[in-house]
């Protein structure tokens, strides 16, 4: 129901009655809505269907390959020691992920506040960024002490430029007839950022956020590799690593399908963060109401 | 709120020898003089390019001329202004009722100390019962409504309006013409009125500024007597159809003379 209707009382005319078109295209929708959630799940099951075929078929040792069945036994069997490592992974890639929001926001604010600030610092933010973590991150251990703040400083270099960029842009993408509204009115340097620039660039801000999160999963994984076990026990990546050593595949594909559940939990939260501050009055979040 | 005859209304602000030539050496207005008294519905009227948006924005003080002067009687304070532009220029973010709040919020007083003044504007736009929802929601026609409300709601001493419903459809733009007069007859604000339409500044000003391009300036300035309030009627009447031949014909000597 659009809102002029609500508001009137009024349905549009001939409601209820639909031509043989409008039939067509209403069931092609609730086919697709109903594909997007079966397609992918039938596409599961007959993968692992054919991965346990292709094993017991060929006869492959579980050394090299096992079967579904024997990853589903490593994950529930060696489920308490995963629980802990993904609780210890979960932990730096939040963490890090909530430094890349306040440092890249507040960077992007700084900056746009004072644009010397940026032209010095912006060019060294993106070396930063275009660096592989994976060849600082070596350096970082030998300098920082504690094995958490190196960790969680490998994932922030990963994660705060997306957010970094995003709101940058976000800040700077303000409508311009809007500005000069605020300047007719005599709005102060505060009020513009608050009412105006921050607003505009929750949109932006909110779609670095979702790069941020998987990248900070991707900075914590490189940072446990780097890192090794040693001090504040392993996460999962140090878990796989482990694994591998030890030829235990059945622990290392349970222990990586445990990082993709976390990454798409994080992709998922995110979006729904993202849809709930927008839904009402972002284009983004809106639905063709005819 | 009856309106003084033009002869008697106090001066609010005053152009005089107004020049503008942008960086690269585009003069966008020579010698622009004019008067905006209170009460006054003036119209700038003028072909595309001739300035007109160039000279609201040196009265909204967004642009500073680079010779010439602008009075204001009585001195101005930041913000006793209205403005409403092409587009709604709503903040997509916030409810119809917050986007009318603006004006006060950034002067620091609360919706709770305004709130009556927020609804009669919207009252007056006749959208007090959109006031929760947000522009999205609302039609081309309603946006401008909002915009307009917003622009009001202050009691500003003089509202600009840049050609606010040169994009929307015929019908719209024609009821929205009546419901401005009937507004203005209301609160008796003054309003300088950008527009390219000879029949939309016959039927809403009591006096017309017509411009020339090639530099931006002003070619002559007309009075519409016919007294208000104007109404459908007045659309179809001799007297309109005689000021809209006198507009138009000004308009063409006005462009001949450019070109
Ligand atoms: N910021 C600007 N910089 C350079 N030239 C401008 C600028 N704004 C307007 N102009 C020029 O000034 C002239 C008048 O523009 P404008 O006031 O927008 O006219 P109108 O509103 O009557 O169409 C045009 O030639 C336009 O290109
Ligand atoms: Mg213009």
């Amino acid at each position: 129901m659009s809102l002029v209707e609500r508001i009137t009382g009024q349905a549009a005319p001939g409601a209820g009655a639909i031509d043989a078109d409008e039939a067509r295209r209403q069931s092609r929708a609730r086919m697709e809505r109903i594909a997007r959630w079966v397609l992918p799940v039938v596409m599961l099951l007959a993968t692992l269907w054919l991965w346990d075929r292709i094993v017991a078929w060929n006869e492959i040792p579980h050394y090299i390959l096992p079967g579904p069945g024997r990853v589903w036994d490593s994950l529930t069997g060696d489920w308490a020691m995963l629980w802990d490592a993904a609780l210890l992974t979960a932990r730096i890639t939040l963490m890090a992920l909530v430094l890349a929001v306040l440092g890249g926001a507040g960077l992007a604010i700084l900056f746009n506040q004072s644009k010397m600030l940026e032209l010095s610092l912006y060019p060294y933010a993106v070396i930063l960024q275009v660096t592989p973590v994976v060849s600082i991150a070596p350096l970082i251990f030998i300098y920082v002490e504690s094995k958490t703040a190196g960790m969680l400083l490998c994932a922030w270099i990963v994660a705060f430029f997306p957010v970094l960029s995003s709101t940058t842009l976000g800040l700077n993408s303000v409508d311009h007839n809007l500005r000069d509204l605020f300047r007719i009115y005599g709005a102060s340097r505060w009020q513009k950022l608050w009412f105006l620039q921050l607003p505009s660039a929750l949109p932006y801000f909110l779609g670095g956020l979702k790069i941020a999160g998987g990248l900070s999963l991707i900075g914590a994984v490189v940072a446990e590799l780097v890192a090794g076990t040693g001090g504040v026990g392993a996460g999962l990546a140090a878990r796989i690593q482990e694994a591998g050593y030890r030829l235990n595949i059945a622990r290392m594909f349970a222990a990586l399908s445990m990082i993709a559940a976390m990454g798409v939990f994080i992709f998922a939260a995110l979006s729904l963060l993202s849809h709930l501050l927008l839904r009402k009055w972002h284009e983004s979040a809106l639905k063709r109401e005819s | 709120m009856p309106v003084a005859p033009l002869s008697d209304r106090p001066p609010v602000m005053e152009l005089a020898g107004i020049n503008k030539t942008f960086a690269g050496g585009i003069v966008a207005l020579d010698g622009m003089s004019m008067a905006v008294n209170a009460g006054d519905f003036i119209s700038l009227l003028g072909p595309s390019g001739c300035g007109k948006s160039t000279a609201l924005r040196i009265m909204a003080g967004l642009t500073q001329p680079t010779a010439g002067r602008i009075d204001w009687h009585g001195g101005q304070r930041a913000g006793d202004l209205g403005v409403v532009f092409q587009e709604p220029t709503l903040m997509p973010w916030a409810t119809v009722a917050d986007n009318v709040w603006l004006p006060f919020r950034l002067r620091g007083k609360s919706y709770g100390e305004v709130r009556d003044d927020v609804l009669e504007a919207l009252r007056l736009v006749g959208l007090e019962k959109f006031q929760t929802a947000y522009p999205r929601e609302l039609s081309g026609g309603m946006k401008m409504r909002v915009s307009i409300a917003r622009a009001m709601v202050t009691h500003p001493r003089l509202i600009l309006m840049d050609e606010p419903f040169a994009a929307l459809d015929e019908i719209t733009r024609f009821k929205l013409n009546n419901d401005l007069l009937a507004l203005k007859a209301k609160i008796g604000c003054t309003v300088v009125f950008v527009t390219h339409s000879v029949f939309e500044s016959v039927f809403l000003s009591d006096r017309i500024v017509v411009m020339a391009a090639r530099p931006g300036r002003v070619v002559r300035e007309l009075e519409v007597d016919a007294p208000y309030p104007r109404d459908d009627a007045f659309r179809t009447s001799a007297g309109y159809a005689a000021h809209c031949r006198e507009a138009s014909d000004a308009l063409h000597a006005a462009m001949e003379a450019a070109a």
